[in-house]
């Protein structure tokens, strides 16, 4: 059956271009970077032109590129690495989160909470947008860390990072912001936002699974997560996952050649695509405003319906799709992310339904998925509980 | 997320879903706050379940375990409807994952509830 992959916000494929930059690793050019004789050389050599590339992307300069293995390791390097290397001196014990975090930041400064630390979690509006307000107030003397993610993962919000980064630098406060959805996607300049640290991940821009980077600004230091080999200069052990950064320079070259033209042409689709959906699907609804998000993604809630059961539906029928609901992650909970917007309306939340459009999206595949959407929607509903009350309540 | 073969057959293919209209025995269980409600309608007659349909919001566990209820039941008499299980009704779909045990497998209550309080209702023992 022909797949319709909507779900470029879990995992990217693999371009082809960066399938072949990688090739020679696994072949010919296979020496430890860290060696000294010719095999070696010649692999450092490539991985420092990735760390341009990689630094280009983002407008750093190279030396304060870190590569490691994704963004738990990159988000929780910043977390921990700050309790080690900032804490202590200056007895700052407050960390300032948004409500939306990806669990690597969250469920981490949640632990960091049960160990002497006191987390302040920002909340949002119905929109998904920041309470920036409530921010600002929360910021103390022993605030030393905010950390707001630059696009949500789940809604595709974009968040006003460089005015966060501007206040946190007023008050002496370290600004890191986890910017996996955002790099390659929409411009990011590091100088420019003025960030301390930058999480970006290798396999939500068509690079592969398990490498990543972490960008740190000059004069600014984080203890890395392991210790051993003095890898990365210092920064972060371990012999260097070669194919993966010289995957990461190659896909970070090509997302920055290509981005105004993809922006432009994938934007359409999901565009076409949530406006069709809105208008055709009974009680859906979007989360997220609708101007300030990134152009990869649309999350809808189907009321009366719960995520799970439309995803498995949605498989079936060759359309790969997320959702928030609790049932389908493995918790019991759903997703915090569409419950902080839905003012504790856990239904909401478990009715909702993440699509994300990328590179191979094609505008041809909108009318198959939208017809399959109010198909499997109207089938859920002919025998949920909930539309039924409701339809009653309404005297149908 | 792991369903058997059976899970996704009664999910894609409910059998005994809906509402009757004239049923009298009609209970409710979960809640939306947890992604799981299931309503069960019963038509008892004498002491044989003549006909049962359900109404479940809820994950694709939920969904098959309404289903292969009503499966289990149909033209059973109360008391062997008293008798099943969630765990028989799991058993019977080859088994659920381990974390929906407990949240989506609420077909059997809703069933229980319907046929206890049918029983009090009608004085039965």
């Amino acid at each position: 059956m022909q797949r319709i992959y909507l779900d470029y916000n879990a995992t990217t494929p693999v371009r082809a271009e960066v399938r072949d930059a990688v090739l020679p690793f696994l072949n010919e050019l296979f020496g430890n970077p860290s060696s000294r004789h010719f095999e070696g050389r010649q692999v450092k050599t490539k991985i420092e032109a990735a760390r341009d590339q990689v630094a280009k992307a983002i407008g750093a300069d190279p030396e304060r590129i870190v590569f490691n293995a994704g963004a738990t390791e990159g988000n929780v390097t910043v977390l921990r690495g700050y309790q080690v290397n900032y804490k202590e001196k200056k007895g700052r014990n407050h960390i300032i989160i948004s409500a939306v975090e990806h669990p690597a930041i969250y469920d981490t400064a949640k632990k960091m909470a049960g160990e002497g630390y006191e987390v302040t979690i920002v909340p949002v509006n119905g929109d998904g947008d920041l309470d920036l307000a409530f921010l600002k107030s929360a910021i103390k003397e022993t605030t030393g860390l905010i950390s707001v993610m630059t696009v949500n993962n789940e809604t595709g919000v974009i968040y006003p990072i460089k005015e966060i980064a501007k206040i946190a630098r007023e008050k002496g406060i370290l600004f890191h912001t986890d910017a996996v959805q955002a790099i390659g996607k929409m411009p990011f300049n590091v100088k420019d936002i003025d960030a301390d640290f930058v999480t970006l991940s290798g396999h939500k821009c068509y690079a592969p699974k398990g490498v990543g980077a972490l960008y740190i600004k000059k004069g600014k230091r984080l203890d890395p997560l392991l210790t051993g080999g003095h890898q990365e200069n210092n920064r972060r052990s371990g012999t260097e996952n070669v194919v993966g950064m010289v995957a990461l320079g190659k896909a970070l070259e090509l997302a920055t050649a290509e981005m105004s033209a993809d922006r432009e042409r994938i934007g359409k689709i999901r565009d076409e695509f949530e406006r069709r959906v809105l208008a055709e699907v009974p009680h859906a609804r979007r989360n997220g405003g609708e101007h300030n998000r990134l152009y990869t993604t649309s999350n809808i809630s189907f009321r009366f319906v719960e995520g799970e059961a439309i995803q498995l539906k949605l498989d079936y029928h060759g359309i790969a799709v997320s959702t928030g609901s609790a049932c389908s992650s493995g918790t019991l909970d759903p997703s915090h992310v569409v419950m902080a917007m839905c003012n504790g309306d856990e239904e909401e939340a478990h009715s909702s339904i993440r699509f994300s459009f990328g590179k191979y999206s094609k505008m041809e595949d909108v009318g198959y998925v939208v017809d399959r959407i109010k198909e499997v929607i109207a089938q859920l509903r002919s025998f949920s509980p909930l539309y039924d009350k409701f339809m009653n309540s309404q005297g149908k | 997320m792991d369903y058997t073969e059976k899970v996704m057959d009664h999910f894609m293919n409910p059998r005994n879903v809906g509402k009757i209209e004239d049923a009298n025995a009609i209970a409710e269980v979960g809640n939306p706050s947890c992604g799981d409600v299931i309503k069960m309608y019963l038509k008892i007659n004498g002491d044989m379940i003549e006909d049962i349909k359900f109404q479940t919001f809820g994950c694709g566990a939920a969904i098959a375990v309404s289903s292969q209820t009503t499966e289990m039941v149909k033209g059973k008499s109360l008391k062997e409807a008293l008798e099943v299980t969630r765990d028989q009704v799991a058993d019977e779909l080859g088994g659920l994952p381990p974390i929906k045990m407990h949240c989506s497998n609420l077909a059997a209550d809703a069933l229980h509830k319907a046929v206890k309080t049918y029983m009090l209702e009608h004085g039965i023992a």
